[in-house]
């Protein structure tokens, strides 16, 4: 783990009317890190990490990335400095192949007979280089991920955003809507992600995923920051405790 | 492949017939494939600019007066530019009129369900009407005969024994197989059907794909109207107005989805086919015309049917 944070999110305060839906947060993110961010509904979860991926604006407060203070418009602004966010739904095209999805966007051209056309190949090879790094297995490039299994789908909006450079990459209950041996290959997964040094948020409700793949926790309530801990020194009863305010 | 499928038992069912009741050849006659890729020329045509709009999950129900309303311009500026200018430029200026009038219901089509998010059905299905309505009032409710006969010429002439009304539509085919399956905007038209909050994401102008998807929709619909002038040697506002349901029908025997995300040009060709033998082979066996439309109606529901069947049997999760 590097000394300096990729992610700082400084003292940020976000209102929905009168509704503080965060206040005063402050939260670091290092390279090859994995920081989970726990809390009941409500929390202010999804508004800390709409605040980072440019869907949101804070009110008060200052994102410091890669060493430079940021403000991003859109989330097309903070994907393209390199934070990727995979929502729970993943945003993939499940009628389209892998290369299709991993390049959905921004497909790679070639020129043949003066006349533009996609290049398939192009895509197919290096979406499976991406997928490789992951260690993830798929046979048939050349099937709609419709006929793929939800970790499989997870795998490729994962390899999507490590193609394209992601230094931060946030996951909006990546577990949620899998069964357990799909669980099981994408706890895998964000452990493999942490080794090529990326910097992952780690959104679930899932005690034991957090425990499983975490290096920090954070907990928020009602807004607020209510506890942040190394993972190895703290226990679930702990966090659930900060959870509810117990 | 399924369409293959119907559409080698089609002719092979009108050959044993023609054989046994008449004790004539339906396949090998030249005639008779003539005669049937004339019969394509209309409904391929609507339909190629719907196989684009439904694999993006909408669906223009305004192509079928879309093309009426082209050939009735087509028609009107033909008239009045015939005699003035020389026949060929007459034709030239007749046929940019008509595509740019045949533009603006796309265009309004495309502003409708992308910035206002109008349902396609119920956008299109507006459209219809007011296309239908201006085109017969610009036609002062009759259909225009033309008389440049150039233009007859192009309409039923052929070059290589090929009717060109045939060719003209063999290459606009060929060049929206290329846009769809090569090209960005094709590949962008299956992502924006397939997960449309996911092309958003990927930061692809969904909106902008949009218009420009019912704009060509209604471009290929026009041309169909200035072909259907050119071979009848008048524009008609009601042109298009059968043809509507055997577009879409074509595109669906093809197995496009309706949902949207799926379907080939190759699909509608085949599709459009289809209809065409049914219609002519209908005629050619002597059979009474109103079986047509049962035909093809049956031949639709069947064509979903084992579509969902194949889904099954192939075990793809389906999205309800």
């Amino acid at each position: 783990m590097s000394e300096q944070p990729i992610l700082q999110v400084q003292s940020v305060s976000k209102r929905f009317g009168g509704v503080h839906a965060l206040e005063n947060v402050s939260v670091d993110l290092f390279p090859g890190e994995v920081l989970a961010l726990a809390g009941d509904n409500g929390a202010g979860k999804s508004t800390l990490i709409k605040i980072i991926s440019g869907v949101h604006h804070p009110d008060e407060g200052k994102i410091w990335y890669d060493g430079k203070e940021v403000t991003f418009e859109n989330p097309q602004k903070a994907r393209e400095q390199g934070i990727e966010t995979i929502y729970q739904d993943l945003a993939l095209a499940d009628n389209l192949d892998v290369g299709a999805n991993v390049f959905l966007g921004r497909e790679p051209m070639k020129r043949v007979f003066g006349l533009p056309v996609l290049d398939r190949k192009k895509m197919r090879t290096e979406a499976a280089d991406a997928l490789r790094v992951l260690d993830i297995r798929i046979n048939r490039f050349d099937l709609p991920l419709r006929s793929m299994s939800g970790g499989q789908r997870q795998a490729v909006a994962i390899g999507r955003a490590i193609h394209w450079n992601a230094k931060v990459l946030i996951m909006d209950e990546p577990t949620a809507a899998l069964g357990v041996p799909e669980q099981r290959k994408v706890i895998a997964l964000i452990k493999s992600l942490k080794q090529s040094g990326v910097g992952v948020i780690f959104i679930s409700h899932n005690l034991i995923d957090i425990f499983a793949v975490s290096d920090r926790i954070v907990v928020l309530r009602r807004g607020k920051k209510v506890g942040e801990t190394a993972t190895q020194a703290t226990n679930s009863d702990e966090i659930v405790r900060w959870m509810v305010g117990g | 492949m399924r369409a293959w499928i119907f559409l080698f038992f089609l002719l092979v069912g009108f050959e044993i017939w023609a054989q046994l009741v008449y004790h004539t050849t339906f396949l090998l006659n030249p005639f008779n494939a003539a005669s049937i890729a004339v019969f394509t020329v209309g409904p391929l045509l609507l339909a190629l600019g719907q196989t684009l709009v439904v694999i993006s999950g909408g669906i223009d129900l305004s192509v079928g007066f879309t093309m009426g309303l082209a050939a009735v311009v087509f028609s009107e500026v033909l008239n009045l530019s015939t005699g003035v200018l020389p026949d060929p430029l007459a034709l030239v200026v007749a046929m940019i009129v008509a595509l740019l009038a045949s533009m603006v219901p796309g265009l309004i089509n495309g502003l409708l369900i992308a910035k206002l998010r109008v349902p396609p059905f119920i956008g299109t299905l507006g459209m219809y009407g007011v296309a239908r309505g201006i085109a017969y009032l610009l036609a002062g409710g009759a259909t225009v005969p033309i008389a440049n006969q150039l233009v007859s010429s192009i309409g039923n002439g052929s070059f290589l024994s090929i009717p060109i009304v045939v060719l003209i539509t063999i290459v606009l085919t060929l060049a929206m197989m290329f846009l769809l399956s090569q090209s960005r905007f094709g590949q962008h038209v299956y992502a924006i059907g397939g997960n449309r909050q996911a092309s958003l994401r990927a930061g692809i102008n969904v909106s902008r794909n949009t218009i420009a998807l019912y704009i060509l929709s209604s471009l290929t619909a026009g041309l169909g109207g200035i072909l259907y002038t050119a071979r009848f040697t008048a524009g008609a506002p009601q042109a298009g107005e059968t043809l509507l349901l055997d577009s879409i029908a074509a595109v669906v025997i093809g197995g496009a989805s309706l949902f949207g995300g799926s379907g080939t040009i190759t699909g509608t060709v085949i599709g459009a086919l289809i209809i065409a033998v049914i219609q002519y082979g209908l005629v050619f066996v002597n059979v009474e015309p109103f079986w047509q439309f049962v035909a093809v109606g049956i031949v639709i529901i069947i064509s979903v049917l084992v579509d969902q069947t194949q889904k099954q049997l192939s075990g793809a999760r389906t999205d309800e």
